[in-house]
């Protein structure tokens, strides 16, 4: 039975790691730009959700849909103030820019509320076990499992069937042809940090449901889960992202298991060794693309 | 006819001269007028200089957005450390150091080389198959060697004291110390940039296919290049460990990353002058608003501690340059004076064309 929980836990794991990476690489297949600002937007919906948990009476779900709304409107404002003006000059100048930005919201952060860890008050639910097939599971990871999977589920059908979606996966193919083809490329682009600021909000209600406490640096951990998880998938697809975080959800509690301890330690550089080899030897990650487009400006 | 000849001189090598001539008044300066206080911020603002230099010299020829120099830094940091400290020191710092460490004892600038050589040595030994990458990929491959050198700095106990602090660094980093390396590696750097392989590195950085097309190696000379600036953010690491004397392995990590990074892009990544300008501009505005956070907090202005103020203003300032300016304040040209070609000796001896 010890195996059957492990696996609910990998897979539980893998399904959060597929959402974070699925973030990040909305923005990347299109502009190219690695959003090193992604994990701060998941520190603004822990912030949200501590604020609301502290000073209101509002229940735990209401608090919850302001967390993701507020992560999906921070996304947008970066987009607008910063990104915009920078996007038509170099990659470089891009990047910078995104980490700049992730600088600015963790100091925010520090002044506005405060450099020591909050507690965030959670709903009963995350703390309760079930028990099935006398597998024994916690609630979260159920609830991790099945609000992925539904946000995949969702996520499939606007990018198959809206028009949205189409043309959020055209510009990710071939942006420049997608413009010339009458999609206004500003609209296309913030419907794309908007999306990547709901699936921010949305993890970090399951990510703060892990320690139950917010810091400003909180979002470190997912930024650096979704680098690892995009560069095993394959950076240009969309496909690739999810199948690359739940590689890693499962490379990750193996290791975890099997790895001494003495090694353990390093984890963490084995992970980013392993992104390093995937990129020198793969650089096109597990899930190939038809269409591999270099950047447009 | 020796007046025409220091004339040309002059003129070749004005950007040095523009550059080292105010550096060394403002160190002067510091030396007679100001308190200790100032000296060290002055002392450490061209520690600084330093590693914006190095990053320079691989990020500004190249082109290729560099995170891994703080970690060049850390390395040369404690390995400079670990060579100065003496074994009684060494054995209190770090219990659990290695038997063949805690014996060995240098003078304090041949530990700066040796932190200098290992940080380019650990450079030499990883970096070739990076150098194929540009972009994206390239941005992501340095931050991942950023986070590795992180990570083991953190957990190798018997050589670093893992997360906790390093202690009893002799403080040997004077005023005078640190500006004469700012002097020598901004004379490295300008020499490099201004060498053979220089100019085949910006070459691939105005067109890769094109440089490549003429018969340039890029990944070698990316790759020289690269070395070559993880040894100066080394040499500057060496310097910071001996002005800081005591620090944790997160003094060389994504704080200090964003640091550097705003001191080279306000300034201008692409000469020696924007970096040298960037580093003392940002260093001047940090200072001006954290004097402003630190009133702030210690009269109780606000009913609340301010802190990250500094962080938020520096933001701020980085993306407004990107934004207004993307190629910082300098952009690709450098300081340079030239005289009035008045005289035909002068032209003569000077016949050599500016390069830009």
């Amino acid at each position: 039975m010890i195996v059957f929980e492990f696996i609910i836990n990998a897979i539980s794991v893998g399904s959060l790691y597929a959402l974070i990476a699925l973030g990040l690489v909305i923005i990347y297949g299109i502009l190219k730009m690695v959003n090193f600002a992604y994990g701060e937007l998941i520190m603004v919906g822990g912030y949200l959700l501590y604020l609301v948990g502290a000073n209101t009476n509002i229940p735990w779900l209401i608090a919850a849909v302001i967390a993701v709304v507020g992560a999906m409107v921070v996304s947008y404002l970066t987009e607008l103030v910063a990104f915009r003006k920078v996007r038509e000059k170099s990659l470089t100048a891009l990047l910078i820019t995104t980490f700049a930005v992730s600088t600015l919201l963790q100091n925010s952060a520090l002044i506005i509320i405060s450099p020591r860890a909050k507690a965030v008050a959670l709903p009963q639910i995350f703390s309760t076990t079930i028990t099935i097939f006398n597998i024994t599971t916690s609630m979260r990871n159920i609830l991790t499992i099945v609000v992925s999977i539904a946000m995949l589920v969702g996520l499939t059908f606007l990018f198959r069937n809206t028009i949205l979606g189409i043309a959020l996966r055209a510009a990710a193919d071939d942006f420049q042809m997608t413009r010339m083809l009458g999609v206004p490329a500003n609209l296309v682009i913030s419907s794309a940090f908007v999306l990547s600021g709901a699936i921010a909000g949305v993890v970090s209600l399951f990510w703060i449901g892990r320690t139950a406490s917010v810091t400003p640096t909180i979002g470190l951990g997912p930024l650096l889960i979704a680098f690892v998880a995009t560069v095993i998938g394959g950076m240009r697809s969309l496909v690739g992202a999810v199948v690359g975080g739940f590689v890693y959800g499962l490379i990750f509690s193996f290791i975890g298991v099997l790895l001494p301890q003495v090694l353990l330690d390093y984890r963490e550089a084995f992970m980013f060794l392993i992104v390093i080899l995937i990129l020198l030897l793969r650089p096109e990650g597990l899930v190939r693309v038809k269409y591999a487009q270099e950047r447009v400006g | 006819m020796k007046r025409a000849r220091l004339i040309a001189w002059l003129s070749r090598y004005s950007t040095i001269v523009i550059l080292a001539v105010p550096i060394l008044l403002v160190a002067a300066f510091t030396e007679l007028i100001a308190g200790t206080l100032l000296i060290r911020l002055v002392t450490a603002m061209f520690v600084s200089m330093i590693i914006v230099l190095g990053m320079q010299v691989f990020m500004g020829n190249s082109g290729i957005l560099a995170w891994a120099h703080v970690g060049f830094m850390g390395i040369g940091a404690y390995v400079a450390a670990l060579c100065s400290m003496t074994p009684h020191i060494k054995e209190i710092a770090i219990p659990q150091v290695y038997p063949f460490l805690l014996n060995l004892q240098l003078p304090f600038w041949l530990s700066l080389l040796v932190g200098s050589a290992i940080a380019a040595l650990v450079a030499a030994v990883i970096s070739y198959p990076l150098m194929r990458l540009s972009d994206a990929a390239a941005a992501i491959t340095s931050f991942a060697l950023l986070i590795i050198i992180h990570a083991v700095l953190v957990h190798w106990d018997r050589v670093t004291n893992g997360p906790r602090t390093l202690f009893g660094i002799e403080e040997y980093t004077t005023l005078w110390i640190s500006v004469s390396g700012a002097i020598l590696m901004l004379i490295l750097a300008y020499f490099f940039k201004e060498s053979s392989l220089g100019l085949r590195l910006r070459a691939s950085r105005e067109d890769y296919h094109a440089a490549s097309a003429m018969g340039i190696n890029i990944t070698q000379v990316r790759y020289l290049s690269f070395v070559v600036s993880a040894a100066i953010a080394g040499f500057g690491g060496g310097l910071f460990a001996h002005y800081i004397t005591s620090f944790t392995p997160d003094a060389f990590y994504l704080i200090e990353t964003f640091n550097v990074l705003a001191m080279l892009v306000v300034g201008g990544p692409l000469g020696i002058s924007g970096a040298v300008i960037g580093t003392i501009l940002v260093t001047v505005a940090r200072e001006g608003v954290r004097a402003v956070e630190n009133t702030i907090n210690l009269n109780h202005l606000l009913p609340f501690e301010v802190i990250g103020l500094t962080e938020v203003f520096l933001a701020t300032v980085l993306i407004l340059s990107l934004i207004l300016r993307p190629q910082g304040i300098m952009g690709s040209r450098e300081l340079r004076w030239k005289p009035k070609q008045s005289s035909g000796e002068a032209n003569e001896l000077d016949a050599q064309p500016a390069s830009e």
